[in-house]
C-alpha cells in the first residue's frame, strides 16, 4: 500500500530514505528563498539534503515573496 | 562632438535656449528629511512658485506619493481629462529619499490624470532626480499646463535658480537628450554625474502609454543611463506638455543632506543590512548579478510566466531567455545602482550593444535592463524567444518613452487578435503579427515612434483596441473582453494569475491597475496554501498593500525589503513578512524624522493615503466595484486549448473544491462549469476585501472609516455623503 505524505496540504508518495531535497524536485520546487517545516518543526536549510522524511509527515514548503 | 553615427554639438543646441522664466530661492538646508516646501511649475504661464509644507500635510500624508496626491487633487476637479492643462506630473522623493547609507533609497514616485486609465496613477523609479530635487531644496515638484513651444525645467539645485527655457534642438529621444543634458549642464565630465534628467520619447507622443525617463550618470561607463516610470502613460502626459527634459543639477552630496534626528542609528542599521546582503544574495536570489531576472526560470517552472498573451504558463524554449543567458549579456564587476549606496546593484546593464534597426543602427549603446517584466513580456508573452530582440526592443521602448510592459502585453494581445483572424494583414498594413515574429514586433514599435501605421494603432492600449476592433472589425467583445489583459484601462504585468485568486485581487482590486506593486500573492496562495478562505485572502490583500504603499510615501525601492533575506528569518512567526527589515524600515524612519512610530503606524501612514486615493478615484469617475473587474484570462482559461493545457488541473477543481463531478461531461460543459465557479470567486472576494479595507460593498471607503484614518478633509466628505445619500 502506497503511503503518502501531506506537501503544502498536497499528498505526494513517500519513499524511503526521501530528504527535502528529493520533495523539492519532485515538485519542481525551484525557488530558493523558503522555509520549510516537517510536522511543524523548522528544518534548517543546510539540512535539506540530510533531513529524512518519516511517513506520513506533514511539509510545509513557504515560498517567500519575491518579484516586483 | 560625441560617440553617436549622427552627432549633436552641444554648443548649438545652447545657443538656440531662450529663458522665458527664471525664479531664485534661498538654500536651506533640511530638517530631519523634509525641504518643507513644494515647488509648482506652470509651462502654460510661465510661473514658478513656492509652496510651504505644513505639519498637516506631513502628519496626514507622510510625503512621497502623499504629497503627490494632495497635490494633484488641489490642482485638478472633477472634470479634469488627462489632456487638461490643469493636470500635472507630480514628483517627489520621500522623507526617507536620498540617504545613503541603507539600500535603495532613491526612488521618486511620479503621479498624474493617466491617459491610459483617465484616473490618477502612480509610478515609481530610480535614477537621481527625487534625491537630488529634495536636496535642491524641494519635498515635490508640480508640473502644470501646456507650453506653447518645446520647453526645458531646470532646476539648478547649486545656486537656488529655477528656469524655463525653448529647447528647440535638443533630441527628444532619451538617451541622446539624457547624454545632451549632461553634456550641456555639466562643465566638465566630472560634473556630469550631478546631472540628472527627466524626459519621454518619440513614441510617447504617439501612444497612451508613454513612460518618463529618469536618468542618473555611470562615471564609470561614462553613459546617462536610464530608469523608467512606466506604468500609466505618463511620458505620453510629459509630452503633451512639450517639455522635453525636466533637469536639476545638485553637486553637494554628502552623507547626511537629510539632515537627520539620528545618524549613528542609520549607519548601524544599514552596516548589518549590507552584511546580510553579501551573505545571502548568491544563494536567494542573486540580484546583483542578474537583476530581477532571476525570475524567469522560476516564474516558468511554477507555470507563471505569461505565454502567448497569457494563454499558458510556460514554454518549451524559456532557456533561450533565462538568466544563465543574462548573466552573460550583462556587463558583470562594474558598480550597478541606480542610486548612491544600494549595494543590491540590480540595475543591469547589456554594453556595447550595436543596434541591428530603426533609426539608430548602428550606434553602439548600453542599455538598462532587461529587467524580469522586459524580458517576459517580450520573450514569453509575445512568443520571441531571442534575447537580442528583447534588449533591442528594450532600448527602443526606453529611448521612445515607452512603457515596456504596456508594449508587451498589447501586443501579445494583437497577436492573438491575429492568429483568431480578427486581424490580418490588410488591417496590420501588411504585417504579419503572430506570436514570435520579432522583426514585424519591431517594426511596430518603430512605426509607434513616427506616428505612423498600425504601430500607432497598437499605442492605443488594449482598452481602445477592443473597442477599435469590435467597431472597425466586428470583432467578437466578449472575446475579446476575455483576452484582452487590461484592467481600469492599464494593460497587465507579467504574471498568470489563474490559479491564485489572491492574485486575481491583487491585480484587480489595485487602485492604479493590473500592476503588481501592491501585492504579489501567487506564492503564497497557489504554492504554499497559506491563505485558504476569503478572509485570509482578504487579510493580505489589506496587509500587503498596505505595507507596500509605504515604499512609496518614503523614497524607496521595494526590492531590499525582501529579495533577500536574513539568515535567521525562517524562524520568525511571519517570514513573508520579513520582519527584521520591516523593523529596519520602523527605526530609520524614526531615526530620519525623529518621531517614533510603530509597525502599525506604518500601515497607518499607508492607509490613510490609500484610502486618499482610492476617493481619488471615485472623484474622478472611478473607484468602484465595476472597475475592479478582470478580463476573464486573469482568472481562467478562456479557451478549450487552455482548458486542455491544465485538464486534469480543472477536473479535480471540480471535484474537488466545488463538488461538481465531471465524470462524463465535455470538455465544453466542464469548461464553462469552471468559469461559473471562477467568476463566482473573484466576486466573492471582493466582497470580502472591500469589508476588510473597510468599505462598502461597492468598494468606496466608508465615512466611518475616513473619520478614523483623520482624511475626512470637507471636500472629501461632501463627495462621500453625495454617495452614500444617493445609494
Amino acid at each position: 500500500m502506497k503511503i503518502l505524505i501531506k506537501v503544502n496540504d498536497n499528498p505526494l508518495e513517500w519513499e524511503k530514505n526521501m530528504t527535502i531535497d528529493t520533495i523539492l524536485k519532485k515538485m519542481k520546487y525551484s525557488f530558493k528563498m523558503l522555509v520549510v517545516k516537517v510536522n511543524g518543526e523548522l528544518v534548517k536549510k543546510s539540512e535539506f539534503g540530510n533531513f529524512i522524511i518519516p511517513e506520513e509527515a506533514d511539509v510545509k514548503v513557504i515560498h517567500l515573496i519575491s518579484g516586483g | 562632438m560625441n560617440k553617436y553615427q549622427n552627432p549633436y554639438n552641444p554648443e548649438k543646441i545652447k545657443q538656440a535656449h531662450k529663458l522665458l522664466t527664471e525664479f531664485k530661492y534661498e538654500l536651506k538646508p533640511l530638517e530631519k528629511g523634509y525641504a518643507n516646501r513644494t515647488l509648482h511649475v506652470h509651462v502654460g504661464n510661465n510661473t514658478i512658485k513656492s509652496k510651504p509644507v505644513t505639519q498637516e500635510m506631513k502628519d496626514v500624508f507622510t510625503g512621497g506619493k502623499g504629497f503627490d496626491l494632495k497635490l494633484l487633487w488641489d490642482a485638478v476637479n472633477k472634470n479634469t481629462k488627462w489632456d487638461s492643462p490643469e493636470n500635472e506630473i507630480v514628483i517627489a522623493a520621500g522623507a526617507m529619499g536620498g540617504i545613503t547609507q541603507y539600500p535603495g533609497t532613491g526612488k521618486s514616485i511620479v503621479c498624474g490624470i493617466s491617459p491610459i486609465t483617465e484616473a490618477p496613477v502612480d509610478s515609481n523609479v530610480g535614477g537621481y532626480f527625487g534625491p537630488y530635487l529634495k536636496f535642491s531644496g524641494w519635498d515635490a515638484i508640480e508640473i502644470q499646463g501646456i507650453a506653447d513651444k518645446e520647453v526645458i525645467v531646470y532646476i539648478d539645485g547649486d545656486n537656488g535658480i529655477i528656469q524655463i527655457f525653448e529647447a528647440p534642438e535638443e533630441a527628444i529621444d532619451s538617451h541622446l537628450i539624457a547624454e545632451q543634458m549632461c553634456d550641456i549642464f555639466a562643465s566638465n565630465e566630472q560634473e556630469k554625474k550631478n546631472i540628472t534628467t527627466v524626459s519621454a520619447g518619440t513614441a510617447s507622443e504617439h501612444s497612451f502609454y508613454g513612460c518618463l525617463n529618469f536618468s542618473f550618470y555611470d562615471r564609470r561607463r561614462k553613459v546617462a543611463r536610464l530608469k523608467q516610470a512606466g506604468r500609466g502613460g505618463l511620458g505620453t502626459l510629459f509630452r503633451k506638455k512639450k517639455i522635453k527634459a525636466l533637469v536639476c543639477k545638485f553637486s553637494k552630496l554628502n552623507v547626511n543632506n537629510n539632515n537627520v534626528a539620528d545618524l549613528e542609528a542609520i549607519k548601524r542599521i544599514s552596516a548589518e543590512y549590507h552584511r546580510e546582503l553579501f551573505e545571502n544574495d548568491d544563494s536567494q536570489c542573486d540580484m546583483r548579478h542578474v537583476g530581477t531576472a532571476h525570475l524567469v526560470e522560476i516564474m516558468d517552472d511554477y507555470d507563471l510566466l505569461p505565454t502567448h498573451n497569457y494563454k499558458f504558463g510556460k514554454h518549451e524554449k524559456t532557456g533561450k531567455i533565462s538568466s544563465p543567458v543574462w548573466r552573460e549579456m550583462f556587463t558583470q564587476g562594474i558598480p550597478d545602482g541606480c542610486w548612491y549606496g544600494c549595494t543590491m546593484q540590480c540595475a543591469k546593464c547589456v554594453d556595447g550593444y550595436t543596434l541591428r534597426t530603426g533609426p539608430y543602427k548602428g550606434d553602439i549603446v548600453s542599455i538598462d535592463g532587461p529587467e524580469y517584466e522586459t524580458a517576459a513580456a517580450f520573450g514569453a508573452n509575445m512568443g520571441i524567444f531571442d534575447p537580442h530582440f528583447i534588449v533591442e526592443a528594450n532600448f527602443y521602448c526606453d529611448t521612445y518613452g515607452i512603457d515596456t510592459i504596456s508594449f508587451g502585453t498589447a501586443m501579445a494581445f494583437v497577436m492573438e487578435c491575429y492568429e483568431n483572424g480578427i486581424l490580418n494583414k490588410e488591417r496590420t498594413g501588411g504585417h504579419e503579427l503572430n506570436f514570435g515574429c520579432g522583426e514585424e514586433a519591431m517594426e511596430m514599435l518603430h512605426q509607434m515612434a513616427k506616428g505612423e501605421d498600425f504601430g500607432k494603432t497598437i499605442g492605443l492600449g488594449i482598452h481602445r483596441l477592443k473597442k477599435l476592433f469590435v467597431k472597425e472589425f466586428g470583432a467578437d467583445p466578449q472575446f475579446l473582453q476575455d483576452i484582452g489583459m487590461e484592467c481600469k484601462g492599464m494593460e497587465y504585468s507579467e504574471y498568470v494569475t489563474k490559479e491564485s485568486l489572491a492574485m486575481q485581487g491583487g491585480y484587480g482590486l489595485a487602485l492604479k491597475g493590473p500592476q503588481h506593486d501592491e501585492a504579489w500573492l501567487i506564492f503564497m496562495d497557489m504554492v504554499n496554501n497559506q491563505i485558504p478562505t476569503f478572509a485570509d485572502k482578504a487579510e493580505a490583500l489589506h496587509y500587503f498593500p498596505m505595507f507596500r504603499t509605504w515604499f512609496g510615501l518614503q523614497g524607496l525601492c521595494k526590492l531590499p525589503w525582501n529579495d533577500v533575506e536574513p539568515p535567521d528569518n525562517a524562524e520568525t512567526d511571519e517570514p513573508a513578512k520579513v520582519p527584521k527589515h520591516v523593523q529596519n524600515y520602523v527605526d530609520i524612519f524614526n531615526a530620519v524624522t525623529g518621531k517614533n512610530i510603530d509597525k502599525k503606524e506604518l500601515i497607518l501612514q499607508s492607509e490613510r493615503v490609500y484610502n486618499f486615493q482610492r476617493i481619488f478615484n471615485f472623484r474622478m469617475g472611478f473607484g468602484t466595484r465595476e472597475y475592479d473587474q478582470i478580463p476573464y484570462r486573469s482568472a481562467g482559461p478562456v479557451t478549450i486549448e487552455e482548458y486542455l493545457s491544465r485538464e486534469d488541473r480543472y477536473d479535480n477543481q471540480l471535484r474537488d473544491k466545488w463538488n461538481w463531478d465531471p465524470t462524463g461531461k465535455s470538455v465544453e460543459e466542464r469548461h464553462q462549469k469552471t468559469r461559473e465557479f471562477r467568476e463566482d470567486a473573484y466576486q466573492k472576494l471582493c466582497d470580502a476585501v472591500y469589508t476588510r479595507r473597510g468599505w462598502d460593498n461597492n468598494g468606496v471607503p466608508t465615512i466611518e472609516k475616513i473619520k478614523s484614518l483623520g482624511i475626512d478633509f470637507p471636500e472629501v466628505i461632501e463627495i462621500l455623503e453625495n454617495y452614500f445619500q444617493g445609494k
